[in-house]
Parts: C-alpha cells; sequence; structure tokens
C-alpha cells in the first residue's frame, strides 16, 4: 500500500501552557519522543480527536526548534474545546505538514521585516519571528507590531517580554484596545498604531490577524506609501483534506490549504474576494 | 392564459400595486421551466411562461419574497395556493406583502416523465386537442396528455384554489382522487413485504436534499440534519439505517403540515416515490382524527398539535385492527 | 477490430465474469438505469445512460479512509485499506469516460490519493459508443466523441453484433482472454453506425455550444457579473447536481462512532450546500448566489485556469435532466460567456 496522506500520525501532548483565557498552547511530539516532521514557518498541520473532529491549524514553533513541535489554539468550536479540556499525556492524530510557508529563504532574506499580528493572529508569526531570531544574520532590522483586546489576551506575552523583547536589534510595540489597570503601555488598535509608528518603507510586512485589522492596517500601510507586493498575509478556510482535492478552500484558481495559506497582497487582488 | 397572466402581471406592476412578479420562465427546451422574479415589463414579455409544463410550486419562495421592500404578485396553482395556506398558517409568509393571483392547471408534466414514456431527443412540444405533438430528434411522436402526467396530477386532489386575492379563468373542485390506493396496497403487505418495499426505493437516495429543499412545509432556518452541533449532521449514510432515517424522520416532522402537493417525488433524481411517506401520514390522520386536509384554511388547528377529549388512542384503535 | 454476435452477449459477460468482478448498466425495479453487478441473464439497459454517473466505481459516494480504536488517553489507527479486487465497467458512455481523466488531474496529482489510484489500477473501462442521444447531451462542446468513445477498451453494438476494439494493454488482457467468444471483422459496420451517429450529434441543440471567453483571463469579469444573482435566484440549495455530475469532486471527511471504535469516513460533498465553507469564525459564501456562482466558476473557469484549459465538465446532461428547477451549466454558459462577456 502506497503511503496516505489522509491516514495521520500519532502525537503526544507533553505540555500544555495557558496563554490568555482562551487560547492554549500545545507542544506535540511523536511516541518516539521525537518531532513527527519538520516543518517551514508559515505551513499548517491536521490536528485531530477521532470522533470529535480534525482541523487545520498553524504550527506556531519555529523549525529551529528541533526537539517539539507547538501550535497555539483558541476555544471557538468543537475540536478546540475538547483540546482545552484535555490533559498532558493525550495522544491526538497529526497529520502534514501543508501548505506553503513565509518565504524566509528566498524573499524575506536580508530585508528588513515588520510584522503585525491581532490577537491570535500572533499564532503563525511566532514560528516565522522565532526563526529569524534563531538566523539573525541572515535578515536586517526586525519590528513587532502586536495588539489584543487586553493585556490578558497578549498571546506568549511572557516570550514577548523575557525573549523577544531582550534580544538586541529587535523593536516590539505592544497595544491592547482599551486602557486597563496594570498596563502603562499603548493603547488603541493596531491600524491606528501601525500608522502612527510610521515604519520605514523599505520594510516587508508579515501579517496576520482578524478580517477587519488586515482591511485597516493594510489601507493604512498603503497610505504610507507600501506597496502590496511588501506585504504578506496568512489565510484561515475551512478545510478537511488538507491537499487540494476536497474543494472546500478553494478561491478563484487557488487552494488555499496547497497554495497558501501564505499570500502576498499582489497576489490576492487576482483572486475573488471570497474569504 | 399566459396571455392574461402576462396582461395582469403588467398591468399590477405598471400600476405600481406590486414591485415583482413571481412567475415561470422559459428554457433552452420546451419542458426545462424555471421559477423566476420579473421586475420590468420587458422581463415579462420575454420570457415569462404558462403552460403544462410550470410544475414547480412557488410558494415557498414566498418566504424569503414576502419580505423583500414592496409587494410580490405570485401566481399560484390549485394545489400550490393549500401550501401558501399551510405556510400563513405557520407564520412563515407576511401575508400582506403577497398579492396572490390564483390560475387554473390541467395538470403539469415534465421532460423526465416524458422520457419515462419511451420519448427521447425531445427538441420542440406542440399540443393539439388532448395530445402533446412532440418533435424528436428521431422524428415526430404523438401522446395522449393524460397518459403523460406524473402521479401527482393523475391523482389530483382538488382543482379549487383556498386563498387568492384574485381568480383567473374558473375555480374548480376538490376532487374525489384516488390518491390513497398506493398507500392501501403498501398496508397490505406483510411488514417483511413492507420492509423490502421502502428499502429498495430508499436505496437509492443520494442524499442530495432536493426533497427537503423544496419542500413547502421544510422550512426550518436551519435543518437538524445540516446542524452540525447536533450530531445527527451527515451529507450521505454511514450506514443504512441512516439512509432509511433520513426520509421516514421528514415524513414524521411534517406529518400534519404535508399538504401533499408532491413536490418531494417530482424533484427526486432516483425517483423515489417520497409522497407515499407523507400520503401515509395523511391518510392515517383521516382515519384517526376525521378528514383533515393541511392548508385548506389558515385558522384550523391541526390535529396533530391540538388535544380534545374525544381523541382516539392510536395504538388502542390499530391494537383492535382500526377501521380497516 | 473484434466481434460478437448479440445472442451470445451473456456468454461474453459469463466470460468476463468468470474472473473479475463485471458491471452493467440495468434497470431497477423503478425502471431507472444504474450499473449493477452481473449475475446471469442480467440484461444491458436500453436507457441512453445511468441516472449515477460511473465516477461512483472510482470515487464512491461514502468510503472508509481509516479506523481508530480509543482506550484512555491512548489512540490506535488503523489503516482498513486492502488491495482492490479487479473488476470491469462494461457500457460506459463516452462522457463518463471522459471524466475519469478529468477525476485522474485532482486526485492522481501529487499527493496521490491511494484510495482512489488502487481503484483505478484495478478497474477496466470498457465503453459503448452512443447511437441515439438525447436533447441534453453536449459532450461535443468539450471535444469528446460520442461515436468514438475512449476507454481501456470501446464497443459499438448494432442489431446484430457487438464490435470491440481494445485500446489498452488493460483492454487487450480483457480481449485476449475472451478468446474463441470474438472474431477479427473489419470496420465497416461501425464505421456506418459512426457516420449516422455523427449526423445525429450535428443537430443536437447544443452542438455548437460556445464557451469562449472561459478561462482564467476573463476569471474577475466572469465572477464579478451581474448574472449570477439571477441565474441563481431559484436554486434550493440542494446537491443534485453535484451528485449526479461524473466530475464534480468535492468531498467532506467525518467520523462515525462505531460503538466499538471511530470510523473516519469521506463522503460526497456539494458547494451548493449551506455549511460547505462555514467555519468557526463564520462563512465567506453566505447566499446561494455565491454558492452556486462557485459551482460553475469552478467547472468553466478555475479548473481550466489549472488545467491547460480542459473543462471540469463532459457535457453528459445529467444536470440538465435532474435540477428540481431547471438551471443548469448550459442555461450558465449561454448567459456569462460568448458576445454576452
Amino acid at each position: 500500500m502506497s503511503p496516505e496522506t489522509l491516514i495521520p500520525k500519532l502525537g503526544v501532548v507533553t505540555d500544555i501552557r495557558i496563554d490568555t483565557p482562551d487560547v492554549k498552547t500545545f507542544r506535540v511530539v511523536g511516541l518516539d519522543g521525537k518531532k513527527v516532521f519538520e516543518h517551514m514557518p508559515g505551513q499548517c498541520a491536521m490536528l485531530s480527536i477521532p470522533g470529535v473532529g480534525e482541523a487545520m491549524f498553524s504550527i506556531t514553533s519555529s523549525p529551529t526548534n528541533t526537539e517539539f513541535m507547538e501550535f497555539s489554539i483558541k476555544k471557538c468550536g468543537c475540536l478546540t474545546n475538547w483540546l482545552h479540556a484535555m490533559d498532558v499525556g493525550q495522544q491526538i492524530t497529526i497529520r502534514g505538514p501543508y501548505g506553503n510557508s513565509f518565504p524566509v529563504e528566498g524573499a524575506l532574506k536580508g530585508q528588513d521585516l515588520l510584522f503585525v499580528a491581532g490577537g491570535i493572529g500572533l499564532a503563525p508569526l511566532r514560528s516565522v519571528i522565532n526563526y529569524v531570531r534563531d538566523n539573525r544574520q541572515n535578515y536586517g532590522k526586525i519590528q513587532i507590531v502586536y495588539g489584543s483586546r487586553s493585556k490578558d489576551d497578549l498571546v506568549d506575552y511572557k516570550e514577548i517580554l523575557d525573549e523577544w523583547m531582550a534580544d538586541d536589534g529587535i523593536e516590539v510595540n505592544l497595544t491592547i484596545d482599551q486602557p486597563q489597570e496594570g498596563w502603562d503601555g499603548h493603547v488603541g488598535f493596531v491600524p491606528n498604531y501601525v500608522k502612527e509608528l510610521e515604519p520605514d518603507l523599505n520594510k516587508t510586512v508579515l501579517m496576520c490577524g482578524p478580517p477587519i485589522m488586515i482591511k485597516f492596517t493594510l489601507a493604512g500601510l498603503k497610505e504610507l506609501g507600501f506597496k502590496e507586493t511588501q506585504v504578506y498575509t496568512t489565510m484561515e478556510l475551512r478545510m478537511k483534506c488538507g491537499v487540494g482535492k476536497c474543494g472546500r478552500c478553494n478561491i478563484g484558481s487557488k487552494y488555499v490549504c496547497k497554495d497558501g495559506p501564505v499570500f502576498r497582497f499582489d497576489e490576492l487582488d487576482e483572486l475573488p474576494n471570497e474569504y | 392564459m399566459q396571455k392574461i397572466m402576462i396582461a395582469k402581471a403588467k398591468e399590477l406592476l405598471q400600476s405600481g400595486a406590486v414591485d415583482r412578479v413571481l412567475g415561470w420562465k422559459t428554457g433552452e427546451f420546451a419542458y426545462d421551466i424555471t421559477p423566476a422574479v420579473f421586475e420590468t415589463i420587458e422581463e415579462l414579455e420575454q420570457s415569462f411562461v404558462y403552460d403544462d409544463f410550470c410544475g414547480a410550486n412557488l410558494s415557498k419562495y414566498l418566504i424569503k419574497a414576502s419580505r423583500l421592500d414592496g409587494k410580490t404578485l405570485v401566481f399560484l396553482k390549485p394545489c400550490d395556493t393549500y401550501s401558501f395556506n399551510q405556510l400563513i398558517k405557520e407564520h412563515r409568509i407576511l401575508r400582506d406583502n403577497v398579492y396572490v393571483v390564483g390560475v387554473p392547471c390541467e395538470g403539469k408534466t415534465d421532460g423526465e416523465t416524458l422520457k419515462q414514456h419511451g420519448i427521447k431527443g425531445i427538441l420542440g412540444i406542440g399540443s393539439q386537442g388532448d395530445d402533446f405533438i412532440i418533435d424528436t430528434l428521431y422524428g415526430e411522436k404523438t401522446v395522449k396528455r393524460a397518459d403523460v402526467l406524473p402521479e401527482r396530477c393523475q391523482n389530483c386532489k382538488s382543482k379549487q384554489h383556498v386563498v387568492y386575492d384574485e381568480l383567473l379563468g374558473e375555480d374548480g373542485q376538490v376532487l374525489d382522487s384516488h390518491r390513497f390506493d398506493m398507500v392501501e396496497k403498501i398496508e397490505a403487505m406483510t411488514p417483511d413485504e413492507r420492509f423490502d418495499f421502502w428499502r429498495g426505493e430508499l436505496s437509492r437516495c443520494i442524499r442530495c436534499n432536493a426533497c427537503r429543499n423544496v419542500c413547502p412545509a421544510c422550512s426550518c432556518e436551519k435543518c437538524v440534519f445540516d446542524n452540525d452541533a447536533s450530531g445527527i449532521a451527515q451529507k450521505a449514510a454511514a450506514d443504512s439505517f441512516e439512509e432509511n432515517m433520513f426520509h421516514i424522520i421528514r415524513a414524521f416532522h411534517v406529518a400534519g403540515r404535508c399538504t401533499d402537493c408532491g413536490e418531494c417525488s417530482r424533484v427526486c433524481p432516483q425517483n423515489i416515490p417520497l409522497h407515499l411517506l407523507n400520503r401515509k401520514f395523511i391518510k392515517d390522520i383521516n382515519e384517526l382524527y376525521g378528514d383533515f386536509q393541511a392548508g385548506a384554511d389558515t385558522e384550523s388547528r391541526a390535529p396533530l398539535t391540538n388535544y380534545q377529549e374525544s381523541d382516539v388512542e392510536p395504538s388502542i384503535v390499530y391494537h383492535k385492527g382500526g377501521n380497516r | 477490430m473484434l466481434k460478437l454476435s448479440l445472442d451470445r452477449l451473456n456468454d461474453l459477460f459469463a466470460a468476463v465474469a468468470a474472473d473479475q468482478v463485471l458491471y452493467i448498466p440495468a434497470d431497477d425495479a423503478s425502471g431507472q438505469a444504474r450499473f449493477q453487478r452481473w449475475h446471469d441473464g442480467l440484461e444491458m439497459t436500453g436507457a441512453l445512460n445511468t441516472v449515477r454517473s460511473a465516477k461512483d466505481f472510482f470515487f464512491p459516494q461514502t468510503e472508509n479512509l481509516v479506523d481508530f480504536k480509543l482506550k484512555g488517553k491512548e489512540i490506535e489507527i488503523i489503516d482498513p485499506r486492502t488491495e482492490h479486487e479487479d473488476f470491469v465497467i462494461f457500457g460506459v458512455r463516452a462522457c463518463d469516460a471522459r471524466s475519469f481523466t478529468i477525476l485522474d488531474k485532482v486526485f492522481l496529482v501529487d499527493p496521490v490519493d491511494s484510495y482512489y489510484q488502487s481503484r483505478r489500477e484495478h478497474g477496466t473501462v470498457v465503453t459503448m459508443a452512443c447511437t441515439q442521444p438525447e436533447e441534453t447531451c453536449f459532450c461535443t462542446a468539450f471535444g469528446i466523441d460520442a461515436a468514438a468513445p475512449e476507454g481501456d477498451c470501446s464497443c459499438w453494438m448494432d442489431d446484430t453484433s457487438l464490435y470491440l476494439q481494445p485500446q489498452t494493454d488493460k483492454g487487450q488482457r480483457l480481449v485476449d482472454h475472451l478468446g474463441d467468444l470474438l472474431q477479427t471483422c473489419d470496420d465497416s459496420a461501425v464505421a456506418a453506425q459512426q457516420q449516422s451517429t455523427r449526423a445525429v450529434l450535428e443537430k443536437l441543440p447544443f452542438a455548437n455550444l460556445s464557451l469562449d471567453g472561459f478561462d482564467g483571463e476573463h476569471l474577475l469579469e466572469l465572477f464579478d457579473s451581474e448574472k449570477w444573482a439571477e441565474l441563481s435566484e431559484a436554486c434550493l440549495g440542494c446537491g443534485t447536481c453535484t451528485f449526479v455530475c461524473p466530475t464534480c469532486q468535492c468531498y467532506d471527511i467525518k467520523d462515525f462512532d462505531t460503538g466499538s471504535g471511530i470510523q473516519r469516513f469521506r463522503c460526497w460533498d456539494s458547494c451548493m450546500y449551506s455549511d460547505f465553507t462555514k467555519m468557526a469564525h463564520g462563512n465567506p459564501r453566505l447566499t446561494q448566489l455565491e454558492r452556486f456562482r462557485q459551482r460553475f466558476m469552478h467547472k468553466l473557469v478555475y479548473f481550466p485556469a489549472n488545467n491547460e484549459g480542459e473543462y471540469g465538465c463532459v457535457g453528459c446532461g445529467r444536470c440538465l435532466s435532474k435540477c428540481p428547477i431547471s438551471m443548469n451549466i448550459v442555461k450558465v454558459a449561454k448567459s456569462l460567456g460568448g458576445e454576452n462577456l
């Protein structure tokens, strides 16, 4: 029998970290204790609990992590509710990696990078950020603009404070939607904050967040003088097979699971606005 | 009749009495007619049609259309008026936003039914007296109109409009049809025979949901079979139990509300006689609670949603052999 | 070319069925044609085509993908796949035969779908030329010749004989196996039949259906057409067109609790269904207009854009005769394409 991508492999959850009230980060390894497969930043995997469901999640750990994979998952449906309720030691099924990746070994090399994220949108970018940090010599300046509803909703807050902010040459700009006790940082929405920060026009932008944030941030970036060819995002659509066959994530002549999830905005312009 | 209807539609559109007309539109052939909304005189003149092939029941479209701004003119055949009334009764159609024009019906057929009678390669269909003269790729064929009507029209229950704002042509009568004959035949089978009969029919189901989606009684905003959270949402039968259950559950759900319009069987791509399930319920209800026709009016309480002290206990009636 | 007297057709079926599973199109109790496993005496239908297409043999409506057993926190994965037995589908029409090459372009591209691949490898397709096409047929629009069907072995039938022409190694093996049953013959009878069939094909109402303008270049223009609203307004949102279609291949993956384990199966899905693209954070196709548009854009624009201009339609006409409201790909093509673009 030839190998079949629809038949998953087994993984085991070795650590569960509570990030925010509705986001947890799950650490997964194979039953042999090693990584189940290798991936590139931006790629996804299908996780499932048989009988509960199977869904596509972006791999939030960097490929430079040689020990395990991590998935930051927001509680928002049947499967994710189940995942949030499980304990360490639970086995899950995993298949992948699926989709393309951010061009970390291509167009992004040597560039100054601006990461823009909102809420759980930091999850897919975390993989890139840590990949870039671990290959620091290959990239220019790094700026991260990250916003969430409140301080408690900032995903990976500890990692941001302890590691990213501690790095030389990384500028981290955090913001929350509403003023909050114990928060002396910036308050306001991400799109406005990006405009206020007036990032250098030579930066390549990697953006992920809720559709409304993406829409207004892109408009703001364009006002500042950024071109669509400078801005990458990663998309989310309903997926079942992960390999461009089941038809669910088809937009125009592209399949988001196979041809995406990473797109440059000028590529999206050629697709019907159906996402 | 088509001319009179177009004239009526134009008149009401032009006067501003209605904002749109719900009717039927010509297709590529004589028989492939599509329900359509007409908003201009030009559209009406170009493609409005009313002939022997306008079988589609327009009532269900009014659930949406009656929520649009302005008034919708709808042409309803006698049996469509029952569905309309039933939807009014269930508060699914906003009556004030609809102008109902009743139109006569002598039975409607369709391309599929003609083909079941061995007619191939239909290019054009004309009528002459009681006959259809059909031009085909393989020569001209003549068939008696009455012979190529689908079952629902051969056993028409009523040529009377039970609701209208205006009637075109003469109204007909409620008919004494033979629509329960086949149900009686199935009732006379042994349980094993009956099970085999339905297994044979339902095993052809491809779960396309055409029966449900066309059914005027199936007007739930979200069907339980489409609701992932229900735990029984399935697009295909995982086993034969479900294959049987989908249609039986649907028949239960529309029991007492199904007007027997026959759309389920008309649209089934696998020609499963789904209407027989509903007719069994109608027949049982008639026998147990007295004659009842869903959609005949908008006020009466349906037997299955109404309790009277004199109500029979079905299990006892049937245990004692019932009235058959 | 090889030949068999029609009165020995049952013998031919018996010889094929002796060591492979044989399916032929035959009438069922309801009088409709469908592919059925041959048994002695089962006769071929007189109908032009089966209600369900022949894709079912390679891409069945439901199919088990993988099984799981759960025990506490542990999961056991069971690969349920077994080698398929060899089978022959006899009497496939030219349109359905072409649909397999379209499905191949989905399921056999990397990563190969092993379930589909195994069935394709073990199935032999014996096609049957049409002689009396219906008015709903428009295979000619896709360059399909109903009088010369593709397949592993092509057949023609007249009042007295069955003619066979193997086209592939599989087809050759099949006729070799039939040995003495078949006699060699010239192709004059077949050529005469083809001539008369082609004369009918030319007269079909949609023989010259134009698909000009349906390509990747006009993608956004077609997508943004105002005509979709009118075309889709009566659509019931059922899956009839997709399920009778020989080229529709979208599927869903679901888990079924058997009581003793979990069966993960796939089943046909339809882009016409309201929940097709529904996900936790919303639904990008909220109304029937968008779903309806997706189906036809996929067949007429997206698929050809990815497959060197090959359309995702074979003109079998099933959707024309089966759509409950008689809306179909021909009406869409005529309304949007050609000079209307």
